[in-house]
């Protein structure tokens, strides 16, 4: 029999080299006084690689995370701030370019706060430290009269700033990880900056136009390109090519077919032209022949039909849970539940198509792009230009979107090819309809979840099946795991089936969805599979407990007893399935759950731990919403969400991350959705793929509960909690079950009639 | 060649007359604040104002704004202080921000025909631009906020010229 295996156990050593990786970079290069500052102008005291002082006083935090609406790196030069008694108003925030000084860089999962904090922490905390000491000398004193605060170390009435010290004083120090993670961290009491209001620093220059994301770059000497896309993403090949037509666009200049030993564009061609205008008119005027193999042929519901028969084969995918005792608990039931849920394709539509520009200049290769994990995208631009990464550099800007987009940098590899090509700076734009084609979507999913009760309605087993394309089978096999039967899965696209409910022996099965995988590039979609197995879960609950007469609120209080596994562990599961019963209980609470509401009025709730098991985010929602019963039209007219992250870092950034994904979760759960057919997306542009707006926006209360545990992220939760709350609301308001996502009215008009 | 004001400076394109604004205006003239989101019309990211009326500058020919007054979010306010960028940092409505220009030259336009729009009619006046982070809670409360701002600021103007009188 197979040891249990917890898929928080990988996901926990993932996260480890995360750190790992970081803390390594940073115990080898710190601890170096006198380099330049980044103005060249002044030496300064850096004593780790994550910030300098300058002899002026000014703070410049290295910020490795892409800024792409979250407000990242006010965050983390707070974390740093904090720790090193800074005066914020000297603080600068750096967002820097590839580099392999600075481990792995990613922009994803929800990690960055997270997987930042103990880092920054402890670089502040060794900061402040060494300021101290040198601070106490230039003053006369010893050590242990002075403190830190606002920019200067103090003895009484004395004090020396931290221009000062890093002018006049010996700083030079080298700390190893392990000197580092010893650091003397500030109570959370004496928090200044963390957890107060701030406003975010990116902000100004995305309100007067001076803000530069990637489409902005520019080169003196580029040309313009626009990808003419293959009929298929995965086994296109050029045949020919026929410009004669495009040759009649003033500034057209050549057309090229990429050649791609990395493999991450096949078929691709790319056409040149002296403006975009001219790029964009050419390519649809230029003919491209070519064959293409059988992902031509697939819809959407060849892709769902494949996923429920790999559902079917037990001895399909990764068991990420496997506990003894499942299938003798199943048989032995005294009643069983089981329902089926699907996903349909959904697609990122972040606003920026992603774009690049890309040139070779004394000897290095520059990519200018928006990128949300350059660790990844670089050893494929190292692969197909046949140069070693360490002449390769990604170059950093502001992303008019990323929500996983822009963690698939094959648009980098396409201007990169092209650049090699031409001999020349390429600057590749994507139209929206290109981007659309080439999104790597959400997959769509397909997913049984069963669960076994015993006397008195007490569950004894549960199982949750789901079977979907495999984002990091496609672009990052490193990341997989083993599951308990030796096959490796995809955990970005199971995460939240194995959720902190007790309910005795419990099966959680990860299928890839071949087909999926063979049609196009399945994507990692903002919060990846916890946006559909938290579809699932939670509206299984609700059916589960409707099943043995349960209210849905107490049935999963019942279960969120924090036994076993489910207690959790520090530093970030603390407290474990008591906090998320705390969530639930506060949402159901402030929603009023239980009260009388009007005819065709509903209210649902639903709850996830985020993200993985290992950073849980606490999360629950009640959803209020008003079913037309003529029309089958749900409109949503309330959304409660309470939040417990741990400490939250910065309140209004944390808000505007809960807002957005809240919404998130609705516009996918009603106003998204997509179909594949003949191997490509069916909507490509606002006309038929319709996201939320501005009138759709339901009365939104957001809380999130206090706490000093470390934070964790909030990029993706609030968009796993949304949809399931949502569906369990409609069927409160009308007695209609839905289990397809999006929802549709002509499904509420059906599931009512049932 | 197209001859048009932009922030109050003349300009003459070179490109094709059919050439879209939005693509003059970002690669000709090299102001990169107006963004390219769809191209069709319908994320308003592109927006600008040609004679103070929000247009979308992506579907919109140079040629048509031959003799006209173009303003981009970089010619709204000369230090980029417009009561309704103001508005936008008061409550930090920007996430990625890529929407942002167009939603403010949207909002300005908006107020501009009617200072004190109802929540419908912010609704309404601003549902043709999408905000993919969804910062539209905030978008709608930088809205009410610069409406308000005018509503306190206009009564003030009124005292102090009757008292000049």
């Amino acid at each position: 029999m197979n040891a249990p295996v917890r898929p928080d156990d990988v996901a926990a050593a993932l996260s480890r080299r995360g750190f790992l990786i970081t803390l390594t970079a940073a115990g080898a290069a710190m601890g170096f006084a006198g380099a330049a500052d980044a103005a060249g102008a002044a030496a300064g005291f850096e004593p780790t690689i994550w910030y300098s002082i300058g002899r002026d006083g000014i703070i410049t935090v290295n910020v490795i995370r892409a800024e792409l609406g979250q407000h990242v790196g006010t965050a983390i030069a707070r974390i740093v701030a904090d720790e090193l008694e800074a005066d914020w108003s000297k603080v600068r925030i750096k967002t820097v370019d590839s580099d392999a000084k600075w481990g792995l860089m990613v922009t994803g999962g929800s990690w960055s706060v997270w997987q930042s904090y103990p880092i920054y922490s402890q670089a502040g905390a060794a900061g402040r430290t060494v300021l101290i000491e040198e601070g106490a000398k230039l003053l006369g004193v010893a050590p242990g009269a002075c403190v830190a605060g606002n920019g200067a170390i103090h003895a009484g009435k004395a004090s020396v700033s931290y221009g000062d010290i890093v002018t006049r004083g010996n700083v030079a120090r080298s700390f190893t990880p392990e000197q580092l993670a010893r650091m003397p961290m500030k109570a959370a009491a004496e928090r200044r900056l963390i957890g107060k209001p701030a406003r975010a620093r990116d902000i100004p220059g995305k309100t007067n136009g001076q803000g530069v994301y990637g489409l902005d770059a520019t080169v003196p000497g580029m040309v313009y390109a626009r990808p003419k896309l293959p009929p298929t993403r995965t086994d296109s090949t050029v045949v020919s090519i026929d410009d004669s037509a495009a040759k009649a666009v003033p500034g057209y200049l050549r057309s090229i077919a990429l050649t791609d030993p990395s493999g991450t564009v096949p078929g691709w061609v790319v056409v040149l032209a002296t403006s975009f205008v001219a790029a964009d008119r050419a390519t649809d005027l230029v003919k491209v022949v070519w064959n293409t193999g059988p992902a031509a042929k697939v819809s959407e519901a060849d892709l769902q039909k494949r996923a429920a028969e790999l559902i079917a084969d037990p001895k399909a995918g990764g068991l990420a849970v496997e506990d003894p005792g499942v299938d003798a608990a199943f048989a032995s039931a005294k009643s069983k539940v089981e329902a089926t849920y699907t996903t349909a394709t959904a697609l990122h539509f972040q606003m920026e198509p992603v774009n690049a520009l890309a040139f070779e200049k004394d000897g290095v290769f520059e990519i200018h792009t928006g990128n949300q994990w350059q660790s990844l995208v670089l050893p494929w631009l190292a692969k197909a230009l046949g140069r070693p990464e360490t002449s390769i550099v990604m170059k950093s800007y502001l992303l008019g979107g990323g929500f996983g987009r822009r963690l698939n940098g094959d648009y980098a590899v396409a201007a990169a090819l092209a650049a090699k090509a031409a001999g020349k700076p390429v600057k590749l734009v994507f139209t929206r309809a290109d981007d659309s084609l080439f999104d790597s979507p959400r997959s769509p999913s397909v997913q049984v979840v069963r669960m076994a009760f015993g006397e008195a309605g007490r569950v004894t087993a549960m199982e949750h099946t789901a079977a979907a394309g495999w984002p990091t089978l496609a672009m990052a096999p490193f990341f997989m795991p083993k599951g308990a039967n030796g096959a490796a899965y995809d955990p970005f696209a199971i995460n939240g089936a194995d959720h902190w409910y007790t309910v005795g022996a419990q099966r959680v099965r990860a299928v890839n969805n071949d087909l999926a995988n063979a049609t196009f590039r399945p994507g990692w979609l903002r919060s990846v599979g916890p946006g559909w197995t938290n579809w699932a879960l939670e509206s299984f609950m609700d059916e589960a407990a409707h099943s043995v007469g349960a209210d849905p609120l107490a049935f999963r209080l019942k279960l969120l007893d924090a036994a076993g596994r489910n207690a959790g562990s520090g530093p970030t599961a603390t407290g474990g399935a008591h906090r998320q019963a705390a969530v639930l209980s506060k949402v159901a609470a402030k929603a009023g759950w239980g009260k009388p509401l009007p005819k065709n009025t509903g209210i649902g709730l639903a709850t996830t731990f985020g993200q993985e098991r290992a950073m849980p985010t606490w999360v629950a929602c009640a959803a209020r919403v008003r079913v037309d019963p003529t029309t089958g039209v749900v409109k949503v007219e309330k959304l409660d969400l309470v939040v417990d992250c741990g400490t939250v870092v910065n309140p209004d950034g944390a808000l505007s991350q809960v807002q957005g994904a809240s919404l998130w979760g609705m516009s996918l759960a009603l106003f998204e959705g997509t179909a594949f057919q003949n191997g490509q997306v069916r909507d490509t542009n606002l006309g038929t793929y319709k996201p939320l707006r501005m009138a759709d926006v339901p009365d939104l209360d957001i809380e999130f509960l206090p706490s000093t545990e470390p934070p964790v992220g909030l990029g993706e939760p609030a968009t796993t909690v949304v949809g399931p709350a949502i569906g369990n609301a409609i069927f409160n308001a009308v007695g209609a079950r839905v289990r397809d996502l999006p929802i549709r009215p002509a499904a509420v008009l059906k599931a009512m009639k049932t | 060649m197209t001859t048009f004001k932009l922030n109050g400076r003349e300009v003459t394109t070179t490109g094709p007359d059919d050439a879209p604004l939005l693509w003059v205006i970002r690669d000709e003239i090299g102001l990169k604040g107006t963004k390219f989101g769809c191209g069709i019309g319908q994320c308003g990211a592109c927006t600008v104002h040609v004679d103070g009326k929000a247009v979308r500058s992506c579907l919109t020919p140079a040629s048509r704004v031959a003799g006209k007054a173009v303003t981009t979010i970089e010619g709204l306010d000369p230090h980029g202080a417009h009561p309704v960028q103001m508005a936008w940092v008061e409550a930090q409505a920007p996430q990625c921000g890529y929407c942002q220009s167009g939603q403010i030259m949207q909002a300005a336009a908006l107020l501009a025909a009617n200072p004190h729009p109802t929540d419908t009619q912010i609704d309404q006046g601003m549902n043709g631009n999408l905000c993919r982070c969804m910062a539209y809670v905030r978008i709608k409360q930088a809205i009410q906020l610069a409406s308000r701002g005018k509503a306190a600021a206009r009564p003030a103007a009124k005292i102090r010229q009757g008292a000049a009188a």
